[in-house]
């Protein structure tokens, strides 16, 4: 069982990278990864809202969305029930509820916290790799432990990449660009060579 | 006059002089991942192209009405709602299509470009210009995929809308394809290199770099500006 589940997270983490295997948060990973202080709070706070939403999501489609998922209830004929059409509406519901649960939350009992984690906050709701996991989650069929792992490895392997990515960045605006390639193009470049280096990793098996 | 001009301008503005994948990073989240072939580039900008337009008329429509507290929340409704017909009728009509697009259909919702035009765009302005101008921004979305697509479907099986057009050596012709061009890492590259050509071409898009580089004749010079 530990294994399945530590395999599940190397995997996320590594082999199946958000950011740089899926593309996922694209906008926010190229525009928020000037800097290696904010790229890390930025990653830190995508790994605990990760964490939290796609359990959470788990749940929403296990009893309340998918086909049969309301017999719970005991009402008769909730067995017959297909809300999964509803699926991709609750699913940014819960996310963007649950930033700013956790955003009230951060302010009123952890004020610290909220002071360095709090402006990164609202970026994460439109972050697709939130929503991204929720859907892989759902496509992959993912029990509840499993989506706990999955959720927590694929924070870890986004974090990881903004921070590498933000880490090269400090160093590059010192190089001489063509005037073209200045900025946007550059950074577009070099997370393809990133991506490619974590394609080495496609083969790993535990 | 002036409207038409205004109206053709919202509609071809955004593919080249102000495009929103090159210019204004945004929305490049949910589509590099499916421009390994032209025909799920296409699908995926029509997709596009409808949620945008259609989102921006609808929250125009209501614009006068939306507390501005709540205006995100029904912006996203809004949004969410129409990327779920998009994907049913993709499921329905087009379903290896669908079953290729994986969850980026979905992904649409969290797209910068559908939210970007509704906020800044559809909240000042009428339904029929944000109409168009949601088309605009969704056709220099799909002109990006379609050139990035292009790029790597050509190069990488040697076809175009999987129409041989160079004969690959498995099937007995001269082509050997980039196997390079079907991974992730190349559509990085390839919009990296788009990039740079739109630069190019029109320079006054180019970034300022934030510490220029002086010649070696002169040290004392080299320092960081802003």
């Amino acid at each position: 069982m530990f294994e399945h589940y530590l395999s599940l997270f190397i995997k996320a983490v590594f082999v199946e990278n958000m950011a740089l295997a899926f593309f996922l948060g694209m906008c926010t990973f190229l525009a928020v990864s000037k800097k290696v202080s904010s790229a890390i709070g930025l990653g830190v706070a995508v790994i605990v809202v990760l964490t939290i939403t796609v359990p959470a999501n788990n749940l929403i489609l296990n009893y309340l969305l998918k086909a049969g998922a309301l017999s719970w209830t005991g009402v008769e004929g909730a067995e017959n029930i297909d809300l999964s059409f509803l699926g991709l509406l609750s699913y940014i519901g819960v996310i963007a509820a649950i930033v700013q649960i956790l955003e009230m939350f951060l302010d009123k009992f952890v004020p610290a916290l909220y002071n360095t984690l709090g402006i990164y906050l609202p970026l994460i709701t439109v972050n697709c790799a939130i929503m991204g996991a929720a859907l892989f989650m759902v496509q992959r069929d993912y029990a509840f432990g499993e989506s706990v792992v999955y959720g927590l490895g694929a924070g870890v392997g986004w974090a990881l990449a903004i921070a590498a990515l933000a880490g090269i960045r400090e160093k590059l605006k010192y190089s001489d660009v063509p005037a073209g390639l200045q900025g946007l193009g550059i950074t577009f470049l070099t997370v393809g060579l990133m991506s490619l280096g974590f394609m080495s990793f496609s083969g790993v098996q535990l | 006059m002036a409207k038409t001009d205004t109206a053709r301008g919202l509609l071809i503005t955004p593919i080249f002089q102000n495009n929103p994948i090159a210019l204004q990073i945004l929305g490049i989240c949910s589509a590099l991942a499916v421009t390994n072939s032209m025909s799920t580039s296409l699908v995926m900008g029509l997709a596009v192209i409808a949620v945008t337009a259609f989102s921006n008329m609808f929250v125009s429509l209501i614009r006068n009405h939306m507390p501005s507290s709540i205006r995100i929340i029904i912006q996203m409704t809004i949004i969410a709602s129409l990327v779920i017909v998009v994907d049913q009728l993709l499921r329905a009509f087009a379903y290896d299509l669908s079953k290729q697009l994986s969850v980026f259909v979905g992904l649409i919702i969290t797209n910068c470009i559908v939210m970007g035009r509704a906020e800044a765009y559809a909240m000042q302005n009428g339904p029929v210009l944000s109409f168009l101008d949601g088309v605009g921004n969704g056709l220099g979305y799909t002109f990006i995929l379609l050139a990035v697509g292009f790029f790597r479907e050509l190069l990488g099986s040697g076809s175009v809308f999987g129409m041989t057009i160079m004969p690959t050596i498995n099937n007995g012709g001269w082509y050997v394809p980039n196997g390079l061009m079907l991974l992730p890492p190349s559509a990085f590259f390839v919009i990296g290199l788009l990039i740079w050509a739109i630069r190019s071409l029109s320079p006054q898009q180019v970034e300022t770099s934030e510490f220029r580089i002086t010649t070696n004749t002169k040290p004392h010079t080299a320092q960081g500006s802003v």
